[in-house]
């Protein structure tokens, strides 16, 4: 067939798709009454189908450029309408919530424990030896930043945790803003081969272990810890958890299996990205505890150390027990 | 071919063409994206300065937002493309060519906390130029690609004239060189269009000028077919 004897005969089909296209999203859903020779909505997937035939026998037949051209933007438009975002997102909001982030975080378990360690491990130990060598926090930490950090937690403060100029929403909004950002650099280095996530878990492991046995060894520990023990649950698994995404990037290049490096990273980086969603989300509740629960004063020490236990046991059930039901 | 030009199969068994976009108009949309987001920033600064630190706190998350979500929110809710990228006329899409979700955006955009290091944008520009698909760090965990938005082609058709039937037998690719001349002698200089068809001056047997051109855009309508 001569492409103008094409060209006669399906340029009318061609056309009627093209305006179907310019319609726009909102008129899509209501059929179009006013035009009975347009195409109507339920008709578009056959139309497609019908186009993409004919761009590859215009291409196939060597027709002119403008037309192959014109037929290949067209395909172009109707492929992103076609496979385009469907909806429903916030019914998987709740489903990712209810079940699927803790399987997610759960198939990753090894992962997840060996962020923990890198973690709570230097954390623990400088905790520790901070305690018999208070001297040693000298190391990590300048006098200058330790002595602002006794100003936090002076028992005399009005708010536990924040020195008495601050103010709870200011301090919310630097929680979120420098809580997410650790996250998501714990997250992102971690594609270097992991080299990043663990210096991250590592390093922050160090520091809040040396700052926290500082505290404690300088008298400051009542305050310290009731401040703290609100918002840890979520914060601390958060980092891990922020750490745990990252070393699944790192490990896909390290060890890509029968793949190449390339397609590994991308299966590595779904499910990275859904244990990231919901660090995301536990940062944000984090900086909320820390900024309107953690600084109250008017409840006992005793009523904030329940409360964190409570916290990190509805954290560690959560994770151990949610979505089990959906074969996780 | 030497360029840029990407196919992509689709689930009908075509291929579609994408034209992948480099370094430097990728910079330029980032620049402008900075631009606005700057912008946007000295804007909510100037209009929150007088609430103190409750500003202050706006002043922060609104900050935030922007680092972070700014880019995902364009380009999952925003047809493909944040405003800067728009303006430079390119679009993200998923490797099979079709839009990007939120997994895959956010997957690129939390990237760049890799990309950007150790100064602007370092890594990412190695890994593009080492990629031949231009792809950052972000890109290639996200299985995302930047591509030149498509322009609406223009519909010049050939000039309609008395068909004339080639002196030799063509060859495929000659008589689609010759129909994308004709195509496109409508929209070059006379001069130009002229100079060009005098190359094949034995297609339009020894003719010069004009009427070369003549000779050419009537054998294009030989080749379509037109009686």
């Amino acid at each position: 067939m001569k492409q103008a004897a094409f060209e006669a005969r399906y340029l009318e089909e061609i056309e009627r798709f093209e305006k179907w296209l310019d319609l726009g999203k909102r008129k899509w859903r209501v059929p179009n009454t006013e035009d009975s020779s347009a195409l109507q909505t339920g008709d578009v997937p056959a139309a497609y189908r019908h186009l993409c035939q004919l761009m590859a026998l215009a291409r196939d037949r060597q027709y002119s450029p403008d037309l192959v051209d014109r037929l290949n933007h067209l395909v172009l438009r109707g492929h992103h309408v076609l496979y385009g975002p469907a909806g429903g997102q916030r019914a998987k909001l709740f489903a990712f919530l209810a079940g699927g982030f803790p399987a997610v975080v759960r198939s990753e378990r090894k992962l997840v424990l060996t962020a923990a360690i890198l973690f709570f491990g230097p954390l623990l130990l400088l905790l520790t030896a901070v305690q018999f060598y208070p001297d040693f926090v000298l190391h990590f930490v300048s006098p200058a930043q330790l002595a602002q950090y006794e100003e936090m937690y002076d028992a005399e403060n009005v708010r536990l945790g924040q020195r008495n100029s601050d103010d709870n929403i200011m301090m919310l909004a630097f929680y979120i803003w420098h809580n997410v950002k650790i996250g998501i650099q714990t997250f992102a280095t971690g594609l270097a081969f992991g080299l990043g996530s663990i210096f991250y878990l590592v390093f922050n492991g160090t520091i809040i272990g040396a700052i926290a046995g500082y505290l404690t060894s300088a008298g400051h520990g009542e305050p310290f810890w009731s401040f703290v023990s609100g918002h840890s649950a979520m914060e601390l698994t958060a980092i891990v958890l922020s750490g745990a995404a990252g070393l699944k990037l790192g490990s896909a290049l390290i060890a890509p299996g029968n793949r190449t490096r390339k397609s590994a990273l991308v299966e590595a980086a779904k499910p990275a990205i859904r244990i990231m969603y919901g660090a995301a989300l536990m940062f944000l509740i984090a900086a909320f505890i820390e900024g309107f629960w953690s600084p109250l004063k008017i409840f006992t020490s005793q009523i904030k150390y329940s409360v964190g236990f409570i916290l990190w046991t509805l954290v560690l059930a959560y994770f151990y027990f949610g979505g089990r039901r959906r074969g996780a | 071919m030497l360029d840029t030009a990407r196919r992509v199969a689709t689930p009908e068994g075509i291929e579609i063409t994408l034209r992948v976009a480099g370094p430097v108009p990728r910079a330029l949309g980032y620049l402008l994206d900075l631009v606005i987001r700057i912008a946007i920033m000295i804007a909510i600064a100037i209009s929150v300065a007088v609430l103190g630190r409750f500003g202050l706190a706006v002043f922060l998350l609104s900050a935030f937002l922007l680092e972070w979500l700014y880019p995902v929110i364009f380009e999952v809710l925003g047809g493909g493309a944040t405003p800067g990228k728009r303006a430079i006329g390119l679009i993200v899409l998923n490797d099979d060519g079709t839009p990007i979700r939120w997994p895959a955006s956010l997957t690129r955009n939390l990237l760049r906390a890799l990309d950007f290091l150790p100064f602007m944008y370092f890594i990412g520009y190695c890994s593009m130029v080492a990629n031949r698909d231009f792809k950052r760090l972000g890109d290639l965990a996200a299985n995302t690609l930047v591509v030149y938005r498509e322009q609406k082609p223009t519909t010049a058709r050939i000039p309609e004239s008395e068909p004339v039937a080639p002196l030799v037998p063509l060859s495929l690719s000659e008589q689609r060189t010759l129909l994308d001349f004709a195509e496109r002698s409508g929209r070059i200089t006379p001069d130009r269009a002229a100079e060009l068809a005098e190359i094949v001056s034995p297609l339009a047997s020894g003719q010069n000028g004009t009427t070369a051109v003549d000779q050419i855009v009537g054998i294009a309508n030989h080749l379509v077919g037109r009686r």
